[in-house]
């Protein structure tokens, strides 16, 4: 390659790394410390032998399994913690350092194009790929450092049974599995024309590689090598440390990456490699209505959630059929589940799983509010309030679209759930029993979507502080249990607020409360949106 | 009568004073020109009278309705053009020009199809896809092909190639010939010396100068270009004389336009070959006005 072409590489590194700095540390932050934390904290969760056993059973099920992957021989858990901790926590965070490197590298490398930044670099004496290299070198020291610090502290924890070189795996795995999505959504920023085709390329191809796993974890272990997420859970690490997972990633990523650089090199600036179409000379009716209008800028996003939580509950629906015969099978299973009333199995995994999947359900949600801030951000508030469009109309047909968008994700979720469990199960649960333990969360839905309202309308400064609540909620419900928050603490979340059907009371009350505060958030930011200068 | 009415406008961003006391009356059927530098308030002066930033203090009304209060009411008459026209990207511009109609809640098909056709602009492509002038042909279109009683263009030529600007200047034209009004804010001054009957002038969130054409030339000076008989004595130190120039082919002086009289009479004793006269530019006109006050410039900036 001419050395020309990476001209000026190290100076972007400094503008890319200060533009993204805040980011960077928070994820950094988050990613490292909710693992280490997690990790010392299970010294003290699981003590004695039959705890581990009880841990390694319900691991084993098949729908924990499609949950979060494969996880070891059962008495490999009673060797060291480091086995629970990684069946718990690898794939989850694997999860989200993808996620990180896909906004991260998505924002560098199109977004930039998209907004003409490049453009303006580009006619310095800088070279053709030094952008894309430049970028790519950031998320890469960033993904290092992840794994590096991942690694050293983990080890510096002294759990027991547990190596230097299953600590620096299994912080290997972290970095190179988040390398392997940068160099995915790299690929696709070269493809797509514009930041939204490249992080939803990119999203898509992670969902896709989570149910590939999915399947094949519970199904045939084969499926699963077509999936990158199938490899990086296959390093056994703690017991066996496989370093070959690392290799292919390695070279997986490598190979991408230089297919990425030759297409850069050989593109125009602003295009990509798919062919744009067409349009409409007139708008259909539909969008020449606010509401309409508002849906169909969100269209795609919203169709494409409302696929993959249908299909996450379809997932889970499918390996309940397998986890009733599991347990049905399993003498001991059956011993503790008579002590533990009238709840079965099956009604504890249906009220954690809503309560992990309606948190992951209300993220669209938050965003079909934020898009109007968004909207006024790129200056295009103001061709509704130069036109006879009132303030409270636009504010309430983003609010009535996400109100809408709750009950149809939970409603997907339960029917997902329902349909697959039903074709799996010897003795299918009811409709009504999924469908009341999913809608239960809608209160706590419409708080979030109150908050958010209240934010736009009142601090529009500090929308970003609505994710970090989701941060802490997430934390709560995923964690909470394990770091041992105290009981305020958790309350502090919505979504703690919400009794667990079946298997609890429905509390009135707290739903009740829920929906008066969503109510008051709702009016002081409806107010607030009416009284504050729009900036654009 | 009068369409706009501002009085006594003053804007604050905290502490910072965006608008110190401006006055503006627009009447119907009238061209009104904004002028002034980047940064000088025009934008924020018009994001008031759109209703979308709230007057710290001062009344602003429009058809004589509160711009804020009423803004919904007033926009139904109320057409307006942003400098920088921020589309949807992934609408095409046939879409967003009927959004746009089906806000304002009139305007007409057949105005739009014809109107399509005079900018030349392809309707099909998808916003991100257009350039900056494309774009703002999308704008201008949603505005002309509206019924309204109002015009508020900011900069709506930025980025238009010289034909499409002489398609924009009729298209102003045959509104005020409809009777309707315009306020015309522009860095292009031959525009808006084409096209304004009055002017004004802001600088650092203040008028400075408000007027007709005429009247603001009243004020300045007049240039004169002279080739005489015999030569022209040095007439620098004369009363209203400045910039005197010499050429091979005679002189040029600038002079204050009250002194014209004494100074050809005291010319034309030398023997007049050639006289022209040129009014001042409006840019002469604008130019001046910060020439002068480059002592106090600060941060509105003294670029055009």
């Amino acid at each position: 390659m001419n050395v020309q072409m990476l001209k000026g590489t190290s100076q972007l590194i400094k503008i890319i790394s200060r533009q993204h700095r805040f980011q960077i540390i928070a994820w950094l932050m988050g990613i490292v410390f909710v693992s280490l934390a997690v990790a010392s904290s299970y010294q003290s969760v699981y003590q004695n032998e039959s705890d581990k056993q009880g841990f390694a059973l319900t691991m084993q099920n098949p729908a924990m399994v499609a949950m979060l992957g494969p996880g070891y021989e059962a008495d490999e858990y009673l060797l060291t913690i480091g086995t629970q901790f990684a069946h718990e926590m690898l794939l989850f965070t694997l999860l989200a350092i993808a996620i990180m490197n896909i906004l991260l590298v998505g924002s560098s490398t199109r977004t930039d194009e998209e907004t003409g930044r490049t453009e303006v670099l580009r006619s310095l004496p800088i070279g053709r790929l030094s952008y894309l290299a430049a970028s790519i070198i950031v998320v890469g020291c960033v993904n290092l450092i992840i794994a590096l610090i991942t690694g050293i502290g983990l080890h510096l924890l002294n759990i027991e049974g547990n190596t230097l070189e299953s600590s620096i795996l299994y912080g290997a795995i972290l970095g190179l599995g988040g390398f392997v999505f940068a160099a995915i959504t790299s690929l696709f920023a070269q493809i797509t024309d514009s930041s939204r085709g490249t992080k939803g390329l990119a999203f898509g191809t992670l969902v896709i590689a989570y149910f590939i796993r999915a399947v094949g974890d519970v199904v045939d272990e084969k499926i699963s090598f077509f999936s990158p997420l199938g490899w990086l859970l296959r390093t056994d690490v703690f017991i066996n440390n496989y370093w070959w997972p690392i290799v292919i990633s390695s070279i997986f990523s490598i190979v991408l990456i230089i297919i990425t650089f030759y297409l850069n090199s050989i593109r125009d600036l602003n295009s990509g490699f798919l062919p744009t179409r067409k349009g409409r000379t007139n708008a259909s009716s539909m969008i020449k209505s606010i509401l309409g209008l508002v849906y169909h800028l969100q269209r795609i996003k919203i169709i494409a959630w409302g696929i993959g939580i249908f299909a996450l509950g379809a997932a889970f629906g499918a390996v309940m059929g397998d986890m009733e015969k599991y347990f049905s099978d399993n003498e001991f299973v059956q011993m503790m589940l008579a002590q533990m009333g009238d709840f079965s199995i099956t009604d504890q995994f249906i009220s954690m799983l809503m309560g992990i999947m309606s948190l992951i359900s209300v993220i669209p949600v938050i965003m079909t509010i934020l898009k109007l801030k968004s909207e006024e951000n790129h200056y295009r508030t103001e061709h509704f309030y130069s036109r006879a469009i009132s303030r409270n109309r636009v504010l309430g047909s983003f609010t009535v679209l996400a109100i809408i968008e709750s009950i149809i994700y939970l409603m997907l979720l339960a029917l997902g759930l329902w349909l697959a469990a039903n074709t799996m199960m010897e003795n299918p649960i009811s409709f009504a029993t999924i469908m009341q333990s999913a809608l239960v969360y809608l209160p706590a839905m419409f708080f979030m979507i109150g908050v958010t309202v209240f934010l736009v309308g009142f601090a529009p400064k500090f929308t970003s502080v609505i994710w970090l609540y989701f941060a802490f909620c997430y934390v709560a419900v995923y964690v909470g249990g394990l770091l041992n928050f105290p009981e305020w603490i958790m309350y502090l979340s919505a979504f703690e607020l919400i009794p667990k059907v079946p298997g609890e009371e429905v509390d009135i009350q707290s739903l009740f409360l829920l929906l008066v505060l969503f109510i008051v958030f709702l009016f002081i930011g409806f107010k607030g949106y009416n009284k504050r200068d729009i900036a654009g | 009568m009068s369409l706009v009415e501002v009085k006594g406008l003053t804007k604050k961003f905290g502490k910072y004073k965006a608008l110190d006391n401006v006055h503006m009356e627009i009447n119907e059927g009238e061209i009104y020109g904004f002028i002034g530098p980047n940064g000088a308030g025009k934008s924020t002066t018009i994001r008031i009278l759109l209703g979308m930033l709230k007057a710290t203090s001062g009344e602003v009304k429009i058809f004589g309705n509160d711009a804020w209060e009423d803004a919904v009411e007033i926009h139904k008459y109320l057409a307006y053009v942003p400098g920088e026209a921020n589309l949807w990207p992934n609408l095409t511009g046939g879409e967003v020009i009927d959004i746009f109609l089906k806000m304002r809640g009139n305007g007409s098909k057949n105005k739009r199809d014809e109107l399509i056709e005079r900018f030349n602009l392809d309707p099909t492509k998808k916003c991100r896809a257009y350039s900056k002038g494309n774009r703002q042909k999308i704008a201008l279109i949603s505005a002309f092909a509206s019924d309204a009683q109002l015009y508020i263009l900011d900069e709506p030529t930025s980025g238009l190639d010289p034909l499409m600007e002489r398609t924009f200047q009729e298209c102003v034209l045959e509104v005020k010939n409809e009777g309707k009004s315009v306020l015309l804010s522009s860095h292009i001054l031959s525009e808006v010396e084409k096209l304004c009957d009055t002017i004004s002038i802001i600088r650092e969130g203040k008028v400075i100068e408000t007027g007709t054409l005429n009247e603001m030339r009243h004020l300045t000076r007049t240039n004169l270009h002279v080739q005489t008989k015999q030569p022209l004595p040095s007439i620098q130190h004369m009363k209203g004389v400045h910039h005197v120039d010499n050429h091979s082919d005679g002189v040029s002086i600038q002079i204050d336009s009250e002194e014209l009289g004494t100074i050809i009479k005291f010319i034309s004793d030398f023997g007049i070959l050639k006289l022209e006269s040129t009014p001042p530019t409006l840019e002469d006109l604008f130019l001046r006005h910060y020439e002068n006050s480059n002592s106090v410039a600060s941060t509105g900036g003294r670029g055009i």
